[in-house]
């Protein structure tokens, strides 16, 4: 039985109570107990800080070059608090019922609950540290809003949202490092944690650098290395994303819960082409101001700026006229890929629609000319005007998708079309974010606890920091209370040795078996398949069909790969195999987890459970579960439900018409 | 739009390690789509390189949309490559004509020692940072966010310092890999603020301090750095580095 540990007594109360009564470590002891964490993302380096800071031991791990190339750095548009700023009534019960109702009830309460009352602490240790939020010209923090919202929640710098708070936390852990509390080793992937008597008590870490094994021990390990959106090969991920650590985690004894829950975003730039090898989100935001459209006609082909008003189709004003096109993603992206599928979609590969900023042009290009009080203002110069406020707000992104397409998007609408972004599903955690695994925890993207079967845009940030800077330090605390008496395990210990040796002949028999195909060719076959059969829509069929080709992808790969260069050093292309093969056997699991859920939710769309008009069809008598798969072996797993208790939200048909 | 498919000789630095001799080698690579970004052109590149029974040529690179600052390559005798204020992995080969030969070389500094072909170590700069470009602020310290209304322009100007990637293109592109723009924009980014105001004269005498011990050059100002910045952080920085460096050296106790 799975035990989410949560607090018992009242949701708004849970919290406050746990840290009122939560174990604590003395700052003497806090000294002696060794805290890895792999990972320097939001999670990670927010944790390794905020750790440092409290006297903890740490010894963090990434495998970047340096802790701020951490893929947190990419996201856009900003970090969602209830601090209510706006006077539009937000509050933390808002946020609470938004990510809740946006997760389409399938994210735990007192979790979320929780991550709604620290968002606004997040703010202002932010601000502290130096982050340079947009500001009014009162000099107070600016606002703006996100899909599946009514208020404006969203705090964010530009873009460039993720970057600031990502540098915001590198500082905090490069000064830890400076103060010795924390030791960094960059350049550095965990290929597996060491349990000693069933807890977790370290890690064998790769130096990318020399290929040489090292082993760590840790009172106890935090996993915060991200989600596992490259299983799709093409995704907004950076090219280094991967599920690696956290399915070691799982490998040994840690369940994954929710495996198909991944999130497609709607506003991505298209794919070009066969040499694709990312694709580039257009920020949320973008969907303030810009109208998402494809053309009424099929067959059209008039040029984008040539299509009148009234032979263009604004689907999501026309479904959703209470939410328009800020609808949550999910919905946004089944939406487009209907359209796409129904022939109406743009561009050479017909797999893209517009999203248009010329009527935000002319609305800001008239509030500029009574802002500034002109007169006998000629057309050209309102859309001059309004340009100018377009490329304040957005200026960044515009540029970001003229480079990449050659094309202007102040002239001609941009195409866009749905891509993978973000996953939901992750370790399963209880409420103190530890796996089933004693002493080995999961933060931030890693976890699947806050976002439900669909997050919200705006709050992959927040709950990173949430997790790192503000839940862990308690948490993990509370745990290590009871430890410490124990002192730190030496790394000869036998347990070491033998995971040492696992990691070293799985490596060696990656590198002998001299294929002829590179790691790439079987990435890209792999991305196809789920994305095909577990991506936007999922059918029984389809997911049996996926299961196994998985499954022979899986031994054409352990037979045919091509591994050239050295064990003993720097090696990518022997980085990525390790990293492939974890992404081939993840993706069996999500086609068997979304056969499992036989209904609709979120970002999970089958296409056998649908309302007459399209829409996701839950099946909360069945399904309101959290499933948590154990893995028992090649091709095994069994299933654990963690039953979702909803005791202050009222269940509906998610509608944001 | 009308795509056109090039050939292209490229001709890469290659070594093996740190301490290994290196050398140029020139590659024919053929059948490249113009829509295809720079990487995704190496890509294909070492795609070929595998198959054949040869060895791929390393290279940093991880986001791919310009914004975590991993990836480098100096281009045709040019960080990051022809465009203005643009990463390599932004780079699209429509700046490129058939035929062309492109040579590409790794970052070329002594304090960015090569890691193998391409890759270059830039630790020097996490050390910079260590030195003092934080605030010194720990978790659960802070006051509510407005409650310090901050100036619009100085924000702003705060912001555009702190757009900085850490990509060391300033340093390659300095005839003395001075890394004054990094450094600059990081002092700025912090001085410009209320809340770092306190550290200011600690934090830019220790990192200067510890920029010298990594070997950097020094600054003699001719631009080169703010010209191949890929986020066009300003040399105006620099002025205001120096401004905050001398006034922390004439009242430091």
């Amino acid at each position: 039985m799975l035990d989410s540990k949560i607090p018992s007594g009242k949701l708004d109360d849970k919290w406050v109570d746990y840290k009122g009564h939560c174990k604590l470590v003395n700052p003497a002891n806090k000294r002696k107990m060794e805290i890895i964490i792999v990972g320097t993302g939001l999670a990670g380096a927010s944790a390794a800080a905020a750790m440092g800071e409290l006297g903890y031991k740490v010894k963090a791990f990434c495998f970047q070059d340096s802790p701020r190339r951490a893929h947190s750095i990419a996201a856009q548009g900003g970090i969602n608090a209830a601090k209510n700023y706006q006077n539009d009534g937000d509050s933390v019960f808002r946020l609470f019922y938004d990510t809740i109702k946006g997760g389409d009830y399938r994210a735990r309460e007192a979790n979320v609950h929780r991550l709604a009352e620290v968002s606004a602490n997040i703010i202002d240790q932010c601000v502290a540290q130096g982050v340079p939020f947009a500001r009014e010209y009162g000099g107070l923090l600016s606002n703006r809003s996100f899909g599946g919202t009514q208020v404006q929640r969203t705090f964010y710098a530009a873009g460039q949202t993720g970057q600031q708070l990502l540098i915001g936390a590198y500082q905090a852990l490069e000064r830890q490092v400076a103060l010795g509390n924390v030791t960094m080793h960059t350049r550095h992937e965990m290929l597996d944690v060491v349990k000693i008597d069933g807890k977790a008590s370290g890690i064998i870490a790769r130096n990318l650098i020399t290929g040489e094994l090292e082993k760590h021990f840790g009172h106890a390990v935090l996993i915060c290395s991200g989600g596992y959106g490259n299983v799709y090969y093409l995704s907004t991920n950076a090219m280094g994303s991967n599920v690696t650590a956290a399915w070691k985690a799982h490998k040994q004894g840690a369940y994954f819960a929710n495996p198909c829950f991944t999130q497609i975003h709607p506003t991505c730039i298209p794919v070009s082409g066969d040499h694709q090898s990312k694709l580039t989100l257009m920020s949320e935001s973008l969907r303030n101001d810009g109208r998402i459209w494809v053309p009424k006609n099929l067959g059209e082909t008039r040029k984008a700026n040539e299509i009148p008003e009234e032979d263009r189709d604004y689907f999501l004003e026309r479904r959703y006229p209470a939410f328009g096109n800020l609808v949550p993603r999910d919905v946004a992206s089944r939406a487009a890929k209907e359209r796409c599928d129904a022939g109406h979609g743009v561009g050479t590969s017909k797999q893209a629609v517009y999203l248009d900023y010329a009527a935000a042009i002319q609305r800001y290009g008239k509030i500029e000319v009574s802002k500034q009080g002109l007169s006998n203002v000629s057309a050209d110069e309102i859309t001059a005007l309004g340009k100018e406020v377009v490329k304040e707000k957005y200026g960044n992104l515009f540029n970001m998708y003229a480079k990449i397409t050659g094309e202007n998007p102040y002239e001609v609408p941009m195409r866009i079309y749905p891509a993978v972004h973000y996953t939901m599903g992750g370790l399963w955690v209880d409420y103190e974010l530890q796996t089933t695994v004693p002493g080995l925890y999961a933060l931030g993207e890693a976890n699947f606890s806050d976002h439900g079967a669909n997050r919200l845009g705006a709050s992959a940030l927040m709950q990173g920091l949430a997790d790192g800077y503000f839940v862990a330090p308690y948490t993990v605390g509370n745990n290590l209370a009871d430890a410490i008496y124990n002192a730190a395990i030496p790394t000869t210990h036998p347990a070491f040795e033998e995971a040492a040796k696992k990691v070293a002949d799985r490596i060696a028999s990656l590198k002998n078996i001299n294929g002829k195909k590179s790691v790439e060719s079987f990435h890209k076959r792999l991305g196809k398949i789920i994305w095909n059969e577990c991506g936007m829509s999922r059918s029984e069929a389809g997911l049996k069909k996926a299961i196994a080709d998985v499954q022979a992808l899986k031994k054409e790969f352990w037979s045919d790969v091509r591994i050239p260069g050295e064990i003993n050093e720097y090696n990518p292309e022997l980085d990525k195999a390790n990293r492939v093969a974890d992404f081939i056997e993840l993706g069996e699991l999500m086609c068997v987890d979304a056969l499992n859920r036989n209904e609709s939710c979120g970002g999970h769309f089958r296409e056998e459970y649908q309302t007459p008009d399209g829409e996701a069809l839950r099946d909360d008598e069945n399904f309101m579960y959290v499933a948590a798969w154990e893995n028992k072996g090649e091709h095994d797993w069994t299933l654990h439900k963690e039953e979702l208790k909803y005791e202050v939200i009222k269940l509906s048909q998610r509608n944001y018409k | 739009m009308s795509h056109t498919t090039m050939n292209l000789k490229v001709k890469v630095w290659r070594q093996r390690n740190a301490t290994a001799a290196g050398a140029f080698v020139t590659y024919d690579v053929a059948g490249i789509s113009d829509e295809m970004s720079f990487l995704e052109m190496l890509d294909v590149l070492n795609e070929r390189l595998i198959t054949e029974g040869g060895e791929p040529i390393a290279f940093d690179h991880d986001c791919r949309e310009g914004i975590c600052g991993m990836c480098s390559l100096y281009i045709n005798g040019k960080p990051h490559g022809p465009w203005q204020a643009n990463t390599t992995c932004q780079l699209h080969m429509r700046a490129f004509k058939d035929g062309e030969t492109i040579v590409i070389e790794p970052w070329r500094a002594n304090s960015f020692p090569i890691v193998k072909d391409l890759t270059v170590d830039r630790s020097a700069f996490d050390r910079i940072i260590q030195a003092g470009g934080y605030i010194s602020v720990n978790t659960g310290n802070a006051v509510d966010g407005n409650s310090l209304p901050i100036e619009k322009a100085k924000a702003d100007d705060a912001f555009a310092a702190a757009m900085c990637i850490g990509c060391g293109a300033c340093v390659a592109a300095c005839k003395n890999s001075s890394a004054m723009l990094f450094l600059s924009a990081k002092v700025s980014h912090l001085a410009l603020l209320p809340q770092g105001d306190s550290e200011r004269k600690i934090r830019v005498l220790s990192m200067v301090a510890q920029m010298d011990k990594e070997g950097f050059g020094s600054c003699t100002n001719t631009g080169a750095c703010e010209a191949t910045c890929p986020k066009e952080i300003s040399i105006a920085n620099i002025a205001r580095l120096n401004k905050e460096y001398l006034g922390a050296s004439l009242t430091a106790e």
